[in-house]
């Protein structure tokens, strides 16, 4: 048909060792590599959540966390399961009980918007707000997280009755959020996200005596 | 197919260096590689931390399957170079998960594309496997740095239009009112646009 020369055809045993040798090195590789990065991996997490409850809780010295067994928080013991609905209570200068800081998720404009809040039960107020993860629209509904009045929305507002959004500039009562306007999407998104949250957490919640006293000095 | 090392020339070796940067630059003028030129460029750190990622793959993806490639029997040779591949990249992405987190989540699920980069595969097939080692690292460092470089114009282009900044320096002030849509996926492709008219009308002229 042609001159083309081909090279005589290699038996399948050779092509299914090749790949095979192939598979067995990656495989090693990854392994390996997974094994070295995954310490550092998780501290990062850590570090990241730590900052974050430090944050959305001012005063915060040293935090721990709960989890939901049944129908009440308990402390986490780290065999906990890995996707059990967990708070984390927040204390400050010596060990006083100061809130808790509360992980929410929902949808957003264009995807996921995961969230961590603070939550004086004392006042029944939200005291802080931080943006974990979103993909809102950059100049718009990355307002939510980037703009500083928005934010400042959610240091001491009331959870009863449920927070509501309202029109830029409108907002008047103490469970009112001002709505960013452009970012109307995005802005009710996280104030669903937390309505949702204290309607299915904040009764549960510990309160009092059985809140966990603080952690001794240096832990987590 | 086998084909004898050709002697240790240095001007080839420049050669093979120098042809990626800019006559032969991957996004510019080969048009590979649209996806992270496209996706990940709205703002300078972003681009040229994608660029670099793309380049350490490209290097020792190009050095593995250079050393490889006589031993890989013509029919698996794309399966092995994507196995080679998707390997480096996974490492790459889990160095970056832990030594720069923040970068790592911006790049987000375009980190693992890297994988189905045309120009790696490209590289791979088209030069690394039929030339020796040396030169293999040489192309695909000059291509890794062409693709960086492509990248980082469109990069810093688009933050200093759509957000008013540089590598997250604000520039203008308060008073800036930022070209969003330059941030947004259709600046992309706008400014990539022009870019690639200008290459082509400098191309076709200096030709001509």
């Amino acid at each position: 048909m042609s001159d083309l020369e081909l090279p005589p055809e290699p038996g399948s045993l050779r092509l299914v060792a090749t790949l095979t040798i192939a598979g067995l090195l990656a495989g090693l590789m990854l392994a390996g590599a997974y094994a070295i990065t995954l310490p550092t991996i998780e501290a990062n997490a850590a570090a990241a959540l730590r900052d974050a409850v430090f944050q959305v809780v001012p005063g915060t010295r040293a935090m721990q966390k709960l989890v939901l067994a049944g129908d009440h928080f308990v402390l986490a013991d780290g065999k906990e399961a890995k996707d059990a609905v967990a708070v984390y209570a927040a204390y400050g200068d010596g060990g006083a009980f100061l809130g808790f800081a509360i992980p929410g998720q929902g949808p957003g404009f264009q995807d996921t918007i995961k969230l961590l809040y603070g939550y004086d039960p004392a006042r029944k107020v939200v005291v802080g707000l931080q943006i974990l993860e979103s993909r809102e629209t950059p100049g718009l509904g990355d307002k939510i997280f980037k703009d500083p009045a928005f934010g400042r929305e959610f240091t001491s507002l009331a959870v009863e009755p449920d927070i509501v959004v309202v029109k830029s500039g409108t907002g008047s009562a103490p469970h009112h959020v001002d709505g960013i306007s452009g970012a109307t999407i995005s802005s009710k998104a996280v104030v669903r996200i937390l309505v949702t949250q204290n309607q299915h957490l904040l009764a549960r919640l510990p309160t009092g005596d059985a809140v966990p006293k603080a952690p001794a000095q240096g832990s987590r | 197919m086998t084909t004898t090392t050709p002697p240790a020339d240095p001007s080839r070796a420049y050669q093979e260096f120098v042809k990626g940067i800019w006559k032969e630059n991957p996004a510019f003028v080969q048009v590979l590689g649209m996806c992270p030129t496209l996706a990940v460029t709205n703002s300078a750190i972003n681009a040229l931390a994608m660029g670099s990622a793309t380049m350490v793959v490209l290097m020792c993806s190009s050095l593995l399957i250079s050393l490889i490639g006589r031993f890989v029997p013509n029919q698996v040779r794309i399966s092995t170079y994507v196995v080679v591949i998707a390997t480096l990249v996974t490492v790459v992405d889990f160095t970056l998960q832990a030594l720069a987190p923040a970068v790592h989540k911006e790049l987000g699920a375009f980190l693992a594309l890297i994988v189905v980069n045309c120009l790696i595969l490209g590289r791979a097939e088209a030069f690394a496997a039929k030339n020796p080692p040396g030169l293999a690292v040489l192309d695909a460092l000059g291509m890794g740095i062409g693709f960086t470089f492509a990248l980082s114009c469109l990069g810093m282009l688009r933050e200093v239009l759509g957000n008013g900044s540089l590598f997250g320096f604000d520039l203008f002030g308060p008073s800036f009112e930022p070209w969003v849509v330059m941030v947004l996926p259709p600046g992309g492709f706008l400014v990539l646009g022009v870019i690639l008219l200008l290459f082509s009308v400098f191309g076709t002229r200096k030709a001509s």
